[in-house]
């Protein structure tokens, strides 16, 4: 790199919000004006967000589903080959591979994998943990863990414009709109 | 109207005074974590350390010169160390039953009690997990317990409830650390956001994994939240009921019931409801939060031990009625010597304590006193400790032929390591009221009045009629 100044390079235009109705009402109007990299940053969920933003339903059920299925899986052919096959145990006059007694741990194990595969898929539908993002170089975003709503826009959205995009926001009744630079060296 | 709103018509308030507000709940549970402590919080931990001293000295003398430590002898082979066991681990489901099954029931007051619940259970289960633990003697053998190939070339035996109990307890263990920790990420970013200097950013910063409020995230967040929920409900009823065969699949006089499951169940929920309490009247007491946990959430609480601890005596009652009922010399023998026999202190104890001090909470003006609710709900737990002995060594000490009859006396080490574990449950206590949001201010703040759209949308997800509509319905 031969430039010695660091210059500046917007990347997010960020509007805030009072209250849960005046953020609805905002996402209902991005959604409508065909935004597509945009979001929604609230201090906690707000109910009707999802259809006013125009998202789909949460796909994690099914990772937690196949998750399930493996912890039953896995239960039913460990307990069948250790005390069934490898080392058959006559415990009680019961058969080795006996059914009955396999259904405590089947159920734990059920549980155990669906609780990793609900956290760890939902981390991962998330992509978190990521510690950076354009929305944290604002310094009024902090806000938002506590008691403002914000919509952001990102300079990468097909529709974004530095002008339309922020009357747009300003004609949501947005409190403050700011556009969030980034540092390029 | 909103789902959050109370019901009018059958005379709901709402939960939280009309001062509450986001910033308000913000400001008043981080305050905790950012200030010095309160001398008294100083004098918690410090004579929770002493103890946790105890707890090491005692399990160090145990573990080094053998269970003979312990007073545990033929025939009460069990006797304190299991009592303690499933103390702590009965503890530690209110705390599940707080975050998962009131939450599935949508009941809103759980929001101000559940992060404080939650962190109970994972450091009760802790205290728990300790005692199976050192009670196998040889600690180092422990992974015998587990599928792991091993030495002998053999396998666990999966047909053994106390292998059930192995991986109930450590999938309890896990599931709610992890339930615990996903409803910290928005409490952690809430910290990191207003941290004044680098240490917590930092520290605060890692924990919350870059949480930024998406809705995007929210709309999986809520979903793993509810997923887990359901999956933590199924999960606590089955511990305890796994905890309860290990006696119920014995043929003791006395554990070889079927009512177990369901007992040990609500015996469990009852004593965590007790210790919530007992922990809950002194934190909003020192850390002046009784705007978030009010006088109706106190109530509701109190409410549900009166029905737990009523359903605890129907069980003791139907114990008595089936000992009868059955025909049989050792059962009968067994319930008649509880309560008159060498150990009818701790029978009666017990009856005193569970099911007769919280009838007391019939009367309005007895739940909503405080001195009252705290002294049931240490009496509460104090019963509920003599239960577990009183099934335990009551059972044991005289089974069958009376050649072989015996009396449990506790030695010092029994005592160490039982008043011990409470100076482990206490030091991590203490320290997560200092470092963590003991309130889920994300949750709170969700079902604030006002906090959620007012008016509704043709499209939005929630479209229930309003309860007013509902009510001319039925009618």
């Amino acid at each position: 790199m031969s430039e010695q100044a660091v210059s500046k390079r917007p990347v997010v235009y960020l509007a805030e919000f009072d209250s849960p109705d005046a953020i609805i009402h905002a996402a209902e109007g991005v959604r409508d004006a065909g935004y597509e990299k945009w979001d929604v940053h609230t201090p906690y969920p707000v109910h009707g967000m999802d259809a006013a933003m125009g998202l789909t339903d949460s796909g994690l059920g099914w990772i937690v589903l196949l998750c399930g299925l493996t912890g039953v899986t896995a239960a039913v052919t460990m307990i069948q080959w250790m005390n069934g096959y490898d080392y058959p145990l006559v415990i009680g006059g019961k058969p080795p591979d006996a059914i009955p007694s396999m259904v405590p741990i089947m159920f734990e194990l059920m549980v155990l994998l669906s609780a990793f595969g609900a956290v760890f898929g939902m981390f991962g539908l998330n992509e978190l943990p990521k510690h950076h993002h354009p929305v944290f170089y604002s310094d009024r975003f902090e806000a938002f863990s506590h008691d403002k709503f914000f919509v952001s826009i990102e300079v990468e959205d097909k529709k974004f414009d530095t002008q339309k995009t922020k009357e747009l926001l300003e004609g949501l009744h947005s409190t403050h709109v700011e556009l969030v630079e980034e540092e390029v060296s | 109207m909103s789902a959050d709103s109370p019901i009018v018509e059958i005379g709901e308030t709402p939960l939280v005074p009309a001062h509450v507000s986001a910033a308000f709940v913000s400001d008043s549970v981080s305050r905790v974590t950012e200030q010095a402590s309160p001398v008294g919080w100083w004098m918690v931990f410090g004579v929770a350390l002493l103890f946790l001293g105890v707890l090491g000295l005692s399990v160090g003398y145990l573990v080094w010169n053998g269970i003979g430590s312990w007073g545990n002898n033929s025939p009460t082979a069990w006797a304190w160390d299991i009592t303690n066991f499933v103390w702590w681990i009965g503890i530690g489901h209110a705390g599940t039953l707080i975050s998962a099954v009131l939450f599935l029931f949508r009941q809103k007051w759980r929001t101000s009690v559940n992060r404080f619940a939650e962190a109970m259970t994972i450091f009760a289960v802790i205290c728990a997990l300790l005692y199976p633990t050192i009670h196998v003697g040889r600690i180092w053998a422990l992974y015998w317990a587990l599928p792991i190939p091993n030495q002998m070339a053999m396998w666990p035996n999966f047909k053994s409830p106390l292998l059930w109990d192995v991986f109930a307890v450590s999938t309890y263990f896990t599931v709610s650390l992890l339930f615990w920790f996903v409803g910290l990420i928005p409490d952690f970013a809430t910290l990191r956001d207003r941290a004044k200097n680098v240490a917590r950013k930092k520290v605060y910063g890692a924990l919350a994994l870059g949480w930024r409020g998406s809705n995007r995230h929210w709309r999986h967040y809520e979903r793993a939240y509810l997923i887990l929920a359901a999956l933590s409900t199924p999960l606590v009823l089955s511990v305890h009921s796994v905890v309860s065969f290990d006696f119920a699949t014995s043929v003791m006089p006395g554990w070889h019931t079927t009512i177990f499951p369901p007992y040990f169940v609500a015996g469990a929920v009852f004593s965590g409801f007790a210790m919530v309490m007992t922990l809950m009247l002194i934190c909003r007491q020192v850390y002046g939060l009784k705007d978030i946990m009010t006088m109706k959430h106190l109530e509701l609480m109190n409410k549900i031990m009166l029905v737990t601890g009523s359903l605890v005596g129907y069980a003791y009652s139907m114990e008595f009625f089936m000992a009868w009922y059955s025909g049989n010399a050792y059962e009968r023998y067994v319930f008649i010597n509880r309560a008159t026999g060498p150990y009818w202190w701790a029978y009666w104890t017990m009856v005193t304590c569970n099911v007769i001090s919280p009838q007391l909470f019939w009367s309005k003006r007895l739940r909503t006193s405080i001195p009252v609710m705290f002294a049931v709900s240490i009496t509460i737990n104090i019963g509920m400790w003599f239960e577990r002995f009183v099934i335990i060594v009551t059972s044991l000490h005289r089974d069958y032929l009376p050649s072989s009859w015996g009396m449990f006396h506790p030695t010092l080490i029994d005592i160490g390591c039982y008043t011990g574990s409470l100076g482990l449950f206490f030091t991590l206590f203490s320290l997560f009221i200092r470092w963590i949001p003991m309130v889920a201010m994300f949750e709170v703040k969700a079902a604030l009045p006002g906090a959620q759209p007012s008016h509704h949308h043709a499209h939005t997800e929630h479209a229930e009629p309003a309860h007013g509509a509902l009510a001319v319905k039925e009618a």
